[in-house]
């Protein structure tokens, strides 16, 4: 298996780099308009927030409705970092450490959901995620520092097609040695059954920790991200409604699959500016697709499956 | 020193008393009936011990050691495994998974160390691995360990489920109804595998059980439970012909007198 597998793994990192190659220059190069170039970087940032909600959804099986709650937490955060904190002139070289103190300060609020979430689950944990996702954009509003409803303001644009890669690339390399590692098996064991996983020695508290903090960090940076794209945030980008956008691509996708977060972030995305002269009937395909999804394929399109490549390797330690 | 001591183990739902005042030593090596009607409280018992339900009276001593308070996974990761009455198993993920996930605490590695995907980790993996290969084939299962745990037939589900719980290594296994819905002759190699892998994995087992057979054919010592009263303990030869326990019980076998058995038929009033 090991001789197997070598020439697999070299090949995701050939095409890796080679993506972020192709990240770096098409833009530069002209050959994609800026506006291919902007929906691209829609569509990393919506990977990103869709891994990120997967793996509290579709791997451990909670409901999280208020996911936006961390993205707008991770948006605020690093951008207070580049407005006032940060010299103008560091800010384009700081960009990756900006984006890993919005998640942390996402993570953080993700403490404060997992913690509920050791004594309730189901439809009750739900309503504790909306009700977070409510406090976060409630006091974001009224924050006069940061602009209370107006919104905050100033960020230089630093997110571009490379960073966004980038940050696509290692969502999902992170979050795939996660799944394929015992601490992933056993938050798939709180999804099929919490009560037997304690019994077979899994400490669940810990995992939904760890779940819940791994989960708001990617949002947090994908909130980063979005802030420094936009240059603009106000809270009410980090409403339900964002929230809901979420839901769709991970059940549009497919629960407890990273390719199906990635393409059900490619599809909504891509479908969303598609239907742009729908105007704002726009914001009606979003949930109603929700709702059809929920009747008629639940577990999306590729629910629990995954594609060949991002499967569990054999691990070989001493071949 | 008895490897479980349990004394004065009391438990109420809301006002109903599912165990009352119960008590059990089990030595190193021993092969514990518990058995009593639906609702006597044999589950309930497994429950507490295993963590699931919070103690609220009584003491539960496992080597020596107070395990009264002890989170569920601690106490399975301690060496207390148990398998379930209706197969508890993750359905959505392999076979193999299952299995592993029973070894969830003796991997030896962090988070960290997995992202990293250190030699540690590689190493801790492998191990695992192959501990799950090696018990797959032990209870026949090599060549579901890919396929769902849901498309497995019952009987393949509840042997996934004793490898499941075999994996940790416990000293301590805790069967909750193995024969549940078995015929004859399933119940015959079923008690053939609990007897060999009693010795293979030098265990010590306490087993609830309906099927007379089963029991007689297995236990050295049996407690009858009714009502969450203990009504009757000793060889199962004895029990059998205990006239509390005829009065109690529901002897389905031949085993069983099937005359008393017919008079001891349990009311319809009971609830568990």
């Amino acid at each position: 298996m090991a001789t197997l597998n070598k020439p697999k793994t070299s090949l995701i990192s050939l095409a890796s780099v080679l993506l972020l190659v192709l990240a770096l220059v098409l833009p530069a190069s002209g050959v994609l308009n800026p506006y291919v170039v902007q929906i691209l970087m829609y569509v990393g940032i919506n990977m990103i927030l869709t891994l990120s909600l997967n793996l509290v959804n579709g791997y451990m099986g909670e409901f999280s409705v208020g996911h936006a709650g961390f993205m707008g937490i991770g948006a605020y955060a690093a951008s207070i970092l580049t407005v006032w904190v940060l010299p103008r002139a560091w800010t384009p070289w700081a960009f990756p450490l900006v984006l890993v103190v919005g998640g942390l300060a996402a993570a953080v609020a993700g403490l404060i959901v997992a913690f509920p979430s050791f004594r309730t689950r189901g439809d009750y944990l739900a309503i504790v995620t909306l009700a977070f996702n409510m406090i976060v954009k409630s006091v974001l509003e009224n924050l006069e520092v940061v602009g209370g409803p107006r919104g905050f303001l100033g960020m230089p644009r630093l997110t571009n097609l490379f960073w966004v890669t980038a940050w696509v690339l290692i969502t999902v390399l992170i979050l795939r040695r996660l799944v394929y590692s015992n601490f992933g098996r056993g938050i798939t064991a709180i999804r099929e059954d919490e009560v037997a996983a304690n019994l077979t020695g899994v400490d669940t508290r810990r995992l939904k920790l760890y779940a819940f903090l791994i989960s708001a960090f990617f949002a947090g940076v994908a909130g980063g991200l979005f802030a420094h794209l936009l240059q603009f945030i106000n809270p009410r980008s980090f409403s339900i409604i964002k929230s809901t956008d979420m839901l769709v691509m991970v059940y549009l996708g497919g629960v407890g699959s990273l390719a199906g977060s990635l393409l059900g972030a490619t599809i909504f995305t891509v479908l969303m500016e598609v239907l742009r002269p729908l105007g704002l009937w726009r914001w009606v395909v979003g949930p109603l697709l929700l709702v059809l999804l929920m009747i008629f394929r639940p577990k999306g399109i590729m629910g629990f499956k995954e594609w060949k490549w991002l499967r569990e390797e054999k691990v070989a330690s001493s071949q | 020193m008895p490897l479980l001591e349990i004394t004065g183990l009391t438990h109420n739902f809301g006002g109903l008393r599912a165990v009352s005042d119960f008590s059990l030593k089990v030595k190193e090596g021993e092969l514990v009936g518990l058995i009593g009607p639906n609702g006597a409280g044999k589950t309930t018992i497994f429950n507490l011990i295993s963590g699931v339900f919070k103690v609220s009276r009584g003491m539960i001593k496992y080597q020596g050691e107070d395990i009264t308070r002890w989170p569920s996974h601690r106490i399975s990761s301690g060496g207390i495994a148990r398998t379930f009455q209706n197969i508890r198993l993750f359905k959505e993920l392999s076979v193999l998974d299952n299995v592993r996930l029973g070894g969830y605490a003796q991997h030896g590695y962090n988070l960290l160390q997995a992202m990293a995907r250190t030699r540690n980790f590689k190493i801790e993996e492998e191990r695992q691995r192959q501990r799950a290969d090696s018990l797959l084939a032990r209870f026949n299962l090599s060549p579901y360990a890919d396929a769902p745990a849901r498309n497995l037939p019952y009987g393949e589900q509840r042997r996934v489920e004793m490898a499941r719980a075999l994996i940790s290594k416990p000293r301590l296994l805790l069967l909750d109804e193995p024969a549940a819905g078995m015929n004859q002759s399933e119940a015959q190699d079923l008690i053939r595998l609990i007897k060999e892998i009693k010795e293979d994995f030098s265990l010590t087992i306490i087993l609830i059980e309906h099927q007379m057979r089963v029991v007689v054919n297995l236990c050295q010592w049996v407690k009858v439970l009714d009502f969450g009263e203990t009504i009757a303990s000793g060889p199962p030869q004895d029990i059998q012909h205990h006239p509390a326990v005829l009065a109690a019980y529901l002897g389905k076998d031949g085993a069983l007198a099937e005359v008393e058995a017919e008079k001891a038929t349990p009311g319809p009033g009971k609830v568990a």
